[in-house]
């Protein structure tokens, strides 16, 4: 069942130091803070969170844009987290990345060829071959006829068109892996579906691996096959979308699947349940689980003073919960 | 017409651009009545912004046309001259928390500063009374009251759309517009707020209309739901059926894009994009990207009134 592993991330720290006046040093942001896991070539994962819980900067250390702090990240067997020069050029040919806000992803003085061209240029593509690339791309993503959008600058053109073309430049070096950050918190319900459904054919059509970082449990159902959720700087879960749906094993991944709600007019009636607090300042984070001062379920005694381990209650469902410490899969 | 709270007719709220009018509000018809609220859905560049400004009457200088009956109370607010509204209407009677609003409080006053001003402005309250006021609109929209003291960038994103909400709320208004209140939150954050405006809906008379995108959320507070399409409201009906069986082809494609946590069935979308509010298409302005057109979709539909209470702008309920 498992194909081969194309990314594997191994106890993956990613700190930002604060730095206070000039010498004085104020503590690390722990963004990224432990992450373990392997993705397969072709496989769509959802990485869940809140903002500020370390998603993007998962995403971007993973992209290479942030030297990790501590840990491992293996593309294809080649280790980037420390790579040289070389490797990292050819590893950024194998990842592509569609941005969060198209409209602030898409330089406003280029047009869409310009802006295609670039990447092509940066890694040595010969001029008839960077057109005829260009071409093939944004047929990919649909933006046809190419007449009419080749010569148009980003604000030009729609929200989803905008998305289109920074998914036209992800998938422009023929990557193995897209890391999509909240590709599409910023578009309207009917052109998410769209541009979601994009997304998904080009996955399956060249056996893309994508990493979907979201706050949006409801849309990752239709998109991926595993879901990560994070808290505080951890994956605190880790299951199959239909495990995970179905019997959340943390307590945190419960409340966010409480707390929203499908369109049903019985709602107006009943009040969500809505864990107490805030999340966690990664500046200095609570002792033992990092949810702990908002669980319902809080052992005292044990999760405020040790950080849980990953349990298995399930088979390939894992949580950092000492809910779990006796189940067995 | 009944007595409700508040009952807009015909509003229409164009604008002067130079490639030509912007029809944003184009005959908008509907009312609403005491603690009640109604959602206004609709996707970006609909006008849903531009209707709940042309209530307040906060127009940008480029107005082409703005007329209509707007009643608050059953009193016609439109003849009345701007101070007028401004001292009687606007924020006592009717306030508004404008879309990422929580991003434009003022960052060198402290919040509790910024949330009194109105009741000195408006009631020309003492400090001391006005403060006793702040204080309770905190302890209702639940933000801490040792938190009054502070500044804008020391709150969450959360706390700043609670200061924002006892901002429109300080004043008693009967009605509150809320526009994308939650959009830019968490999902718990989300829940959190809904749940405030839940109980403030339950616990004082204030009445809401909820502008938004955000379709399963607006369930959470909505009695009425009315769905707007290139500056018209096509479509006007009581939540509990909205949800259920949307009549508006239109309003149906919109339910079959939201994606539900509970249930495996296949998103749609709608082809095509909303016609550009300059030129308008001809007859029903959704026909060009309706499955179910017909021939007599050339001719523009009246707001049609079903036999169950319902309204629909759209030949197929003639």
């Amino acid at each position: 069942m498992k194909n081969s592993t194309l990314l594997s991330v191994r106890h993956l720290h990613t700190w930002h130091e604060l730095r206070q006046r000039v010498f004085g040093r104020a503590g690390s942001v722990r963004a990224v803070d432990g992450v373990t896991f392997d993705l397969s070539e072709g496989e769509t994962i959802a990485v869940v969170g809140e903002s500020g819980c370390g998603k993007s900067s998962l995403a971007k250390t993973i992209l290479g844009l942030y030297r990790p702090t501590q840990g491992e990240i293996v593309f294809q067997g080649q280790p980037i987290h420390a790579a040289n020069a070389a490797t990292l050029r050819w590893y950024r040919r194998q990842v592509g990345f569609v941005q969060q806000d198209p409209y602030g992803a898409l330089p406003p003085f280029m047009n869409v060829h310009r802006i295609l061209a670039e990447p092509l240029i940066i890694h040595g593509i010969r001029k008839a071959q960077r057109e005829e690339r260009i071409r093939e791309v944004l047929e990919e993503v649909k933006l046809v006829p190419l007449t009419d959008f080749i010569t148009k600058f980003p604000h030009m053109l729609s929200g989803g068109q905008q998305q289109r073309v920074v998914i036209a430049r992800a998938i422009l070096l023929r990557p193995q892996l897209i890391v999509a950050d909240e590709p599409v918190s910023m578009l309207d319900a009917s052109v998410r579906v769209e541009i979601l459904e994009l997304l998904r054919n080009l996955q399956s059509a060249h056996r893309l691996a994508v990493i979907y970082i979201t706050h949006d449990l409801s849309v990752v159902r239709h998109f991926s096959e595993r879901i990560f959720v994070m808290y505080g700087g951890k994956i605190v879960e880790k299951g199959r979308v239909a495990d995970l749906l179905r019997n959340p094993l943390h307590p945190y991944t419960r409340a966010l699947l409480r707390a929203i709600p499908d369109a049903d007019a019985a709602n107006a009636e009943t009040d969500r349940d809505v864990p107490p607090g805030e999340p966690p300042s990664l500046l200095n984070p609570p002792q033992g689980c990092r949810f702990h001062p908002r669980c319902p379920l809080v052992m005292p005694g044990l999760c405020d003073a040790l950080e849980p381990p990953e349990f298995e209650p399930e088979p390939l469902h894992l949580t950092l919960c000492w809910l779990y410490k006796d189940a067995k899969p | 017409m009944n007595n409700g709270l508040l009952q807009v007719e015909e509003l229409r709220l164009h604008y002067r651009t130079t490639q030509g009018v912007v029809q944003a509000v184009d005959g908008v018809t509907f009312s609403l009545a005491p603690r009640q609220a109604l959602a206004v859905l609709g996707e970006s560049g609909c006008g849903k912004s531009s209707l709940a400004r042309a209530i307040l009457r906060l127009l940008p200088r480029n107005v082409e046309v703005y007329d209509g009956c707007v009643r608050v109370n059953g009193l016609n607010v439109m003849p009345l001259d701007e101070e007028q509204f401004r001292r009687d209407v606007r924020w006592s009677k009717i306030s508004i928390v404008m879309q990422a609003a929580m991003n434009a409080l003022n960052p060198v006053l402290r919040v509790a500063d910024q949330v009194i001003e109105p009741l000195l402005v408006h009631q020309d309250q003492q400090h001391d009374a006005a403060l006793a006021r702040v204080r309770d609109v905190f302890q209702m929209v639940g933000v801490p009251l040792d938190f009054m003291a502070r500044y804008a960038f020391e709150l969450s994103g959360g706390m700043r759309q609670r200061v924002v909400l006892a901002m429109a709320l300080v004043l008693n208004p009967s009605l509150v517009l809320l526009d994308e209140p939650t959009s830019a939150l968490d999902v718990l954050t989300q829940a959190n707020i809904m749940n405030v405006l839940k109980r403030i809906k339950k616990d004082t008379s204030t009445s809401f209309i909820l502008i938004t995108h955000d379709i399963a959320t607006s369930s959470e507070l909505a009695d009425q739901v009315a769905v707007m399409y290139a500056g018209q409201l096509v479509e006007i009906s009581d939540a509990a059926r909205f949800f259920r069986e949307p009549l508006h082809p239109y309003s149906q494609k919109l339910m079959a894009s939201v994606p539900r946590l509970r249930d495996d069935t296949k998103l749609e979308y709608i082809p095509g994009r909303p016609p550009s509010l300059i030129a308008l298409p001809r007859g029903c302005r959704f026909a060009p990207r309706c499955l179910q057109r017909f021939a007599k979709c050339d001719q523009d539909p009246p707001m049609i009134h079903t036999e169950d209470g319902r309204q629909v702008r759209c030949w197929l309920y003639e």
